[in-house]
């Protein structure tokens, strides 16, 4: 019976140990595409490394980075000071650019386009019907239906949500005072899908359905996107390009936290955002964080040349070369970690 | 009574009609299972493949992909909840059978059976107070020990009734014979209950496959394979929700075909609880 | 009677021996006695731990406040229950009115009307549709019963009985009445199995004393089957219903996740369960998780209270007013 015991613990021991070195990570659902692709092909180099990443939305991730329940977070929203206060030696690190689209399920209807003010109303409940007045303007010509708008955000703590609030709070001060901007939000009205994925199959399933998705979600499940109305006055669609347009000339402050969503700039789409990934200043443990030191210098070199095909932007270059000098900052137990 | 009064042939009609009714009832209790059952089979059966039950999932938009590690993870994390809740289920039961005729018997047989109808999602909240916040992260253990809360109650129940089942006469003889009580409780009565104790485990260990509520903020998920107890881990259930909420088709199939995988496994463990119960029957007689 | 024998036996040899028996008893007794108690102590932890994780919450919050409250405001942390009941009690509503008919003629039929080995076989598709996992169901009914709702049965809701409240507004699929009929589904195997239970307790004297008179097989279930077992196929009722308060995955998947309380069925909703699913692993303050366990300190003392009203009720049918041994 001894030996058995003795057998099995040995036999889970080694088991444990050969299954190399796991890292816990947890956070946004908008970069989860790029981000699993990421640490599959660097788990392809290493075989002996394992990124355990969980897409649990953005607020998830900010708060198991806080409670130090993984190794490291995401989110495409920024933290704010006092979250930042109980985490207090957290870095964050942009890596790719995406943009928040508008989708709706109007079979037939194409390139709709929706003002910033119209956009708000809609989600603040006060749109109701496809062919309200200020859709109508918003779309001249276009035979619009007489069916309710049934609306799909987001039900999780989420920095999509975060982004989209940031610029329907910019538009419309209505919507800035009703519902406010955040990673959660006191919805008036709407559907609730968790995650990206959540809201991308609501908005599949629901005819006369309108819900904000990652611009990577939209474009694999082709679904309709709207054309937005941006800061200069054009009508811009949502794309590589606009996204990447939206972050030129941005202010980019020390700590990279900053918003561009209704940017300047005749091609920039107004709801744009970086998203990042949230790792210690000074990691603790030894292995881990050397492994994560070297996946960032990674993902910020080869990994954001996976960005386009995935439909992300990469990094402008500016920030692309201080961001990989910030990698370089980190630190294991006090020590700088060396490129492998 | 009024049915004196009225005439026979109507009370005739009455009657055939109200057991035509109970009838329908059936049938409409039968739809539902009939359409689950047909759906999960004709449309997880074409994912079913070698690769299905031994492959990692791949990320989204990648051919391909299995559900090895989720499968593992739920006979990796339903074992660990065995070792927790099955002797203290049992043992529970026991006492409830040979000394649970006092107060606090009635009590811990009140709270058994109350406790057996707490939501699943009550005890996650529970084992992330007990586990994860102590650990500092979710792992295959707070999973375990969710899923183990959830089977005690049950066991307790099933297990108090199969023991007092057994006939007193064996216990007289057995004492009769000399031998201490404590020795007769488990050699004899125990050993003789056993065949129903194993079919109230198998029943629970059923149950416990079927969970997900509780291993969603303990367990959490994972991408790989895993049987270290303190990292998170992946499950069929958990798998077949994140599969099913998500828009893509491909993981659509891939829910149902998880599932058709989840209903084989807890059929099998419940025909097997079946099985044990006729033989058990039969070899009583 | 045998047990009591038993235990007489046991009385007998504790008298006056001593050796290595009396202490193995003792030993065995403390052990049992332990495992015993283990009930308790978990029962104990739930209610601490939920108590210890909700503690946050009351600082800003009162008991009223937080159940009367309809907000659920994470940004500026001010939480009310208030959505998340009446989610849960709509939903657990339609499945009562749906389910509880169909469980009680389910029931009948397998007791009364059909041959008894036809009974025992009408058994099994029950006990299947309780052995189904909760997140298989979610499935079906995200990708069944939402469709058909939206596509059939709420059009035509709407379009005949649309005067109504309940059956007001667009048709979507998802929302209270989806979850609705999927618990009824799900509790339908509990209630038919109790009922069932204290149906077959009738004393077969009162049955056969009613089919004397001249009763015809329903006249005979009338006035002696249902009178009997009434308080029992309540204490069903409440067992399922506290089921369909605790059920969370399929409800979670079909609800719409939407916290806004409406009159009608068509709408999206929220219950408690599905609230504390979505949110609990992302709650990003201590008030927010201690809002969620708040809700679930509710459930549980629901569907504590409910198990327990259950459980006297159907014991109560079991032992029986002043049984005729038969």
């Amino acid at each position: 019976m001894k030996k058995l015991l003795m057998g099995a613990a040995l036999l889970l021991g080694t088991a444990a140990s050969a299954q190399g070195l796991l890292i816990n990570g947890a956070g946004a659902t908008f970069p989860a595409p790029i981000y699993q692709k990421w640490f599959s092909e660097y788990n392809k180099l290493h075989p002996d490394i394992k990124f355990n990443y969980q897409a649990i939305g953005s607020g998830g991730g900010i708060k198991q980075f806080s409670e130090g329940t993984v190794d490291f977070g995401a989110s495409d929203a920024p933290m704010k000071d006092d979250q930042i206060a109980k985490a207090p030696d957290v870095v964050h690190i942009p890596t790719v650019l995406g943009a928040v689209v508008v989708a709706y399920n109007a079979p037939g209807m194409k390139n709709l386009r929706f003002s910033g003010e119209t956009l708000a109303n809609v989600f603040l409940g006060k749109i109701t019907k496809w062919n309200d007045p200020a859709i109508v303007a918003d779309n001249p010509g276009v035979k619009l239906p007489d069916q309710s708008i049934v609306i799909a955000r987001r039900s999780d703590g989420s920095g999509t949500n975060a982004i989209f609030t940031d610029y329907l709070s910019k538009v419309s001060p209505e919507f800035k005072t009703k519902v406010g901007s955040g990673t959660s939000v006191n919805w008036p009205v709407g559907l609730g899908g968790k995650g990206n994925d959540g809201v991308t199959g609501l908005v599949k399933a629901t005819p006369g359905s309108i819900g904000y998705v990652e611009l990577a979600y939209a474009i694999q499940q082709k679904l309709t996107v709207a054309e937005l109305k941006n800061k200069e006055g054009n009508w811009v669609k949502a794309s590589i390009e606009s996204a990447s347009a939206a972050a030129n000339g941005v202010e980019m402050p020390a700590d990279y936290r900053v918003s561009i969503t209704n940017a300047s700039g005749k091609d920039s789409y107004p709801i744009a955002g970086f998203t990042w990934l949230l790792v210690h200043k000074d990691s603790k443990d030894a292995a881990k964080g050397k492994a994560i030191v070297n996946f960032l210098r990674w993902a910020l070199n080869d990994g954001e040349k996976m960005a386009t095909p995935l439909d992300y932007a990469p990094l402008p270059k500016e920030v692309q070369e201080r961001v990989l000098k910030t990698i370089d900052g980190l630190t294991v137990n006090g020590a700088k970690v060396s490129a492998k | 009574m009024s049915f004196l009064n009225s005439s026979f042939t109507y009370r005739k009609i009455v009657d055939r009609g109200m057991a035509v009714v109970c009838a329908i009832c059936f049938i409409a209790a039968f739809i539902p299972l009939v359409s689950v059952l047909w759906l999960v089979i004709s449309k997880g059966a074409a994912g079913l493949s070698w690769a299905f039950f031994t492959e990692l999932p791949r990320p989204v938009g990648e051919e391909g992909g299995g559900i090895g590690n989720a499968l593992v993870g739920t006979l990796y994390m339903v074992g660990l909840a065995c070792i927790i809740g099955l002797p203290l289920g049992v043992g529970a039961g026991v006492y409830l059978a040979e000394k649970g005729d006092g107060t606090i018997g009635n009590t811990v047989r009140f709270m058994a059976e109350v406790l057996s109808g707490v939501p699943s999602i009550v005890i996650g909240i529970v084992a992330y107070a007990l586990v994860v916040i102590p650990m500092g992260h979710f792992s295959a253990w707070a999973g375990a020990v969710a899923l183990a809360i959830l089977m005690i109650p049950t066991l307790a129940r099933a297990t108090e009734e199969l023991v007092r089942l057994v006939p007193g006469s064996l216990r007289e003889a057995s004492l009769a014979l000399g031998v201490p009580n404590w020795k007769t409780s488990l050699r004899v009565i125990i050993r003789t209950a056993m065949g129903g104790i194993v079919t109230a485990c198998l029943l629970a260990v059923a149950r416990a496959a079927g969970e997900t509520a509780p291993l969603l903020f303990t367990a959490l998920n994972n991408q790989y394979w895993n049987i270290n107890p303190s990292a998170p881990t992946a499950s069929l259930t958990v798998a077949i929700f994140n599969y099913a909420i998500s828009p893509y088709d491909d993981w659509h199939a891939k829910a149902w075909t998880a599932s058709l995988v989840l209903l084989i496994v807890v059929g099998l463990l419940n025909i097997a609880s079946r099985f044990l119960t006729r033989s058990r029957l039969k070899g009583a007689r | 009677m045998a047990e009591a024998a038993g235990h007489l036996a046991v009385e007998a040899t504790e008298d006056g021996r001593s050796g290595p028996g009396n202490l193995g008893d003792r030993v065995f007794n403390g052990v049992l006695w332990t495992l015993g108690i283990m009930i308790l102590v978990v029962a104990g932890l739930i209610v601490l731990n939920l108590a210890l994780v909700a503690r946050p919450l009351a600082k800003e919050h009162s008991l009223w406040g937080f159940i009367t409250s309809v907000e659920w405001n994470p940004v500026e942390e001010h939480f009310g229950a208030l959505t998340f009941l009446y989610g849960t009690l709509v939903t657990s509503a339609v499945s009562i009115v749906v389910s509880v008919p169909i469980a009680i003629g389910l029931g009948l039929f397998i007791t009364q009307f059909a041959p008894p080995k036809l009974g025992r076989i009408l058994t099994i598709p029950v006990e299947l549709l309780a052995a189904i996992p909760s997140v298989v169901y979610g499935l079906w009914g995200l990708f069944i019963v939402v469709p058909w709702l939206r596509e059939s049965i709420q059009p035509w809701l709407g379009k005949h009985f649309g005067f109504l409240p309940i059956f007001q507004g667009p048709p979507i699929g998802l929302g209270y009445m989806a979850s609705g009929l999927l618990l009824a589904v799900m509790i339908l195997p509990t209630i038919v199995a109790v009922s069932v239970e204290v149906m077959k307790t009738t004393p077969e004297a009162n049955r056969e004393a009613a089919l004397a008179l001249g009763a015809t097989k329903w006249e005979a279930v009338m006035m002696a089957v249902i009178p009997y077992s009434r308080a029992g196929i309540l204490g069903a009722v409440l067992l399922g219903l506290g089921r369909a308060l605790g059920e969370t995955m399929a409800v979670t998947m079909v609800i719409g996740n939407s916290p806004q309380i409406s009159a009608s069925l068509f709408a999206p909703g929220y219950s408690l369960p599905a609230v504390i699913a979505n949110e609990f692993a992302e709650a990003t303050s201590a008030v927010h998780v201690g809002a969620l366990a708040g809700l679930g300190l509710i459930l549980f003392a629901t569907t504590f209270l409910l198990n327990a009203g259950a459980r006297v009720l159907v014991t109560a049918v079991q032992k029986g007013p002043s049984r005729v041994k038969g």
